[in-house]
């Protein structure tokens, strides 16, 4: 028993002295990733280990700026407001992107094509029934029920609501002066429900006949739930998978901060409604040897770890994106 | 000259007075503690107090991208739910309690007991995931038509049935609150001396007369605070209920219609609330919350010292 103890002691401060303990926090849309890479990078540098909370976007915005993680990862982009607040420059890093499935429950579950005005006026509650003409114009050949449509919404705040509105919002100007975009928003009154989470959603989904809602590629797939095509920006319909995201990615309008939106790129094969989740370091770091380690662990995520995104349902960055992120990453101080 | 120490001076009076002291901070630690988290409230919503003031328990908009809060809906919904939690739950254990210590033959008591002591164990979450996966599926398609069907002159039953539902949050808040109620209950009419019941008998009582003079009205003050504990319970209840109340922050007269709670909103959305003024709009919520329970609580006192007559008090 007291060796026991005695060598626990040891081991701890051995495990003390080499390794480099390197804080981050935020959204649980990146954490199957982070959680991949950090056990990959183990074999790549062996001294520097991960401390990685799934505690929300917003959870992560806000310790980032109390200075309290090394880094902070975030499905919405900080908005001015919060990088007048914090003490330093902060820089967003993009290192996943997903897209978000449009699901249904529709007794025989038929292959479905939608586009943003039908997905739009479902949400405002304008399209009540399955057989609305409108639906039925974008599905020839398919036997649409007299069903009510039960829009589901997420109820709490998250990063795929925030992509979601944000493709409704560009895509629909209703959408934009009634809704906007936003981690939760304020749904149409008297539309549809709300669901708690990504299991709470699907559950909503799949328990109610007549049902339509929004949830991650990544987790529509585990659960085999039927999702829709979607019309893009170019006309074609397109269906979710990491290379249709991938091609959004590609085509989409990067801004010189990567404070950007994806949605409705405008790309031949591109997905609309899709999504990046950023890691948002400061750029004068504060630990020169933490600093060190995290830089060389986010230059290692954008390019190599990309290669591990697909297997997650996540895109992988396009090579051009991956170049300019490399350079960004140079220009963090410590 | 009669001292009540006396046969006791060559004892210490230190031991005592250590107790009582140690026994007193722990009593005030409850005080401190609810103390610092209002405070706390107050202070992470005091940016939210300053820009909607009393707006904020007036309004009915919950509008996170424009940044506009009231808490209205969540305060009916929270109310709604618990009521109706109260309404089925509260018949129930106390006509179980009843059964138990009055009627029951002591090998059906023992098992019901642990039945009731398991009930409480089963975490929130886990109900939900049943309320969404069986519970709800089962009101939508057998008890709501039903309830429609014979009851549906009444505005509260009239509208479309999707499932998740005040009613439905209301029906997990009562499987949520029957074991504290029930437990509790029994406790109380235990404490009820037999002799009460060998008097009524004596009378010539039936046995429905015993508990009922005997036994109900002398555990009355008590079994109206175990209801208490249990409506502190179904107010603050969170992760249950938002899996099946539809997450609307609206005001329907049905209960087939979604709704919204209090604690509901601060689960749902304070990780992802990025904003100052909308993190602060959380915490009023919170704060709200807080007010309504310490409110109810009050009321219910109240409504105890006006109604109840002499009786057993709840020890808890």
């Amino acid at each position: 028993m007291n060796k026991l103890v005695v060598s626990l002691i040891a081991s701890a401060a051995v495990f003390g002295a080499q390794a480099q303990l390197i804080n981050g926090a935020g959204s649980s849309f990146d954490y199957p990733a982070f959680t991949k890479w950090f056990e990959a990078y183990g074999a790549k540098d062996a001294a520097v280990h991960f401390n990685y909370q799934s505690i929300g976007s917003g959870g992560g915005q806000q310790q980032l700026l109390k200075e309290t993680v090394d880094f902070g990862a975030s499905d919405a982009p900080m908005t001015d407001e919060n990088m007048a607040k914090a003490p330093g420059k902060i820089l967003h890093i993009p290192v996943v992107a997903g897209g978000v499935t449009i699901t249904y429950n529709l007794p025989g579950s038929p292959k479905l094509k939608l586009d943003s005005d039908v997905i739009a006026n479902i949400y405002m509650g304008n399209i009540k029934n399955w057989n609305d003409a409108k639906i039925a114009a974008l599905n020839p050949g398919v036997s649409l029920p007299d069903l009510a449509v039960v829009p589901v919404h997420r109820s709490d705040g998250s990063g795929t609501t925030f992509i979601f509105s944000d493709y409704l919002s560009a895509v629909n100007p209703a959408w934009q002066d009634t809704v906007g975009k936003g981690t939760a928003v304020k749904w149409p009154a008297g539309v549809g429900l709300g669901a708690k989470g990504s299991e709470g959603l699907a559950g909503q989904v799949k328990q109610l006949p007549g049902a339509i809602g929004y949830v991650e590629l990544a987790y529509a797939d585990k659960n085999q739930m039927a999702y829709a095509d979607v019309k893009n920006a170019a006309g074609n319909f397109i269906s979710p998978a990491p290379d249709s995201v991938s091609a959004a990615l590609a085509t989409a309008k990067i801004a010189a901060d990567f404070r950007f939106s994806m949605v409705n790129a405008p790309g031949e094969k591109a997905y609309p409604i899709a999504g990046p989740s950023w890691v948002l370091v400061y750029q004068q770091q504060k630990n020169a040897e933490n600093g060190k380690k995290l830089v060389a662990f986010l230059k290692w995520a954008v390019t190599d770890g990309q290669k591990l995104s697909p297997a997650l349902d996540y895109a992988p960055l396009p090579e051009a994106i991956q170049q300019q992120e490399l350079q960004l990453l140079d220009t963090i101080k410590y | 000259m009669s001292n009540p120490n006396q046969g006791k001076s060559d004892v210490s009076p230190w031991g005592d007075r250590a107790f009582k002291g140690l026994t007193l901070m722990m009593a005030l630690s409850v005080f401190v503690l609810i103390v610092l988290i209002g405070y706390e409230l107050a202070h992470g919503s005091a940016k939210a107090m300053r820009l909607f003031g009393w707006h904020f328990l007036t309004s009915s908009d919950w509008d996170p991208v424009n940044e506009k809060f009231g808490a209205v809906p969540f305060i009916f919904g929270t109310l709604a739910s618990s009521l109706i939690g109260l309404m089925i739950a509260v018949p129930l254990s106390i006509a179980t309690a009843v059964y138990l210590t009055e009627l029951a033959p002591l090998w059906i008591r023992q098992p019901l007991t642990i039945f009731i002591e398991l009930l409480a164990a089963v975490p929130s979450v886990i109900l939900g995931l049943w309320g969404i996966y069986v519970m709800v599926p089962w009101l939508r398609v057998h008890l709501f038509p039903f309830l429609q069907h014979t009851l549906g002159f009444l505005p509260f039953f009239q509208g479309p049935i999707y499932g998740p539902s005040v009613l439905a949050g209301g029906i997990i808040v009562a499987i949520m609150i029957l074991p504290i109620i029930t437990s509790v209950s029994r406790e109380i009419l235990r404490s009820v001396p037999g002799l009460q019941r060998e008097a009524a008998y004596a009378l010539g009582a039936t046995r429905w007369e015993v508990t009922r003079i005997a036994v109900l009205s002398y555990a009355k003050k008590g079994l109206f605070g175990a209801v208490i504990l249990g409506l502190g319970r179904a107010l603050g209840e969170t992760m249950a209920v938002t899996m099946v109340i539809g997450n609307s922050p609206q005001i329907a007269k049905s209960l087939f219609a979604p709704g919204y709670t209090l604690a509901s909103v601060v689960a749902n959305e304070f990780s992802e609330a990025t904003t100052d003024t909308y993190l602060s709009a959380l915490f009023e919520v919170g704060l709200v919350l807080l007010g309504v329970t310490v409110l109810v609580n009050a009321l219910a006192q109240l409504l105890l010292k006006t109604f109840a007559g002499p009786g057993v008090k709840p020890q808890s």
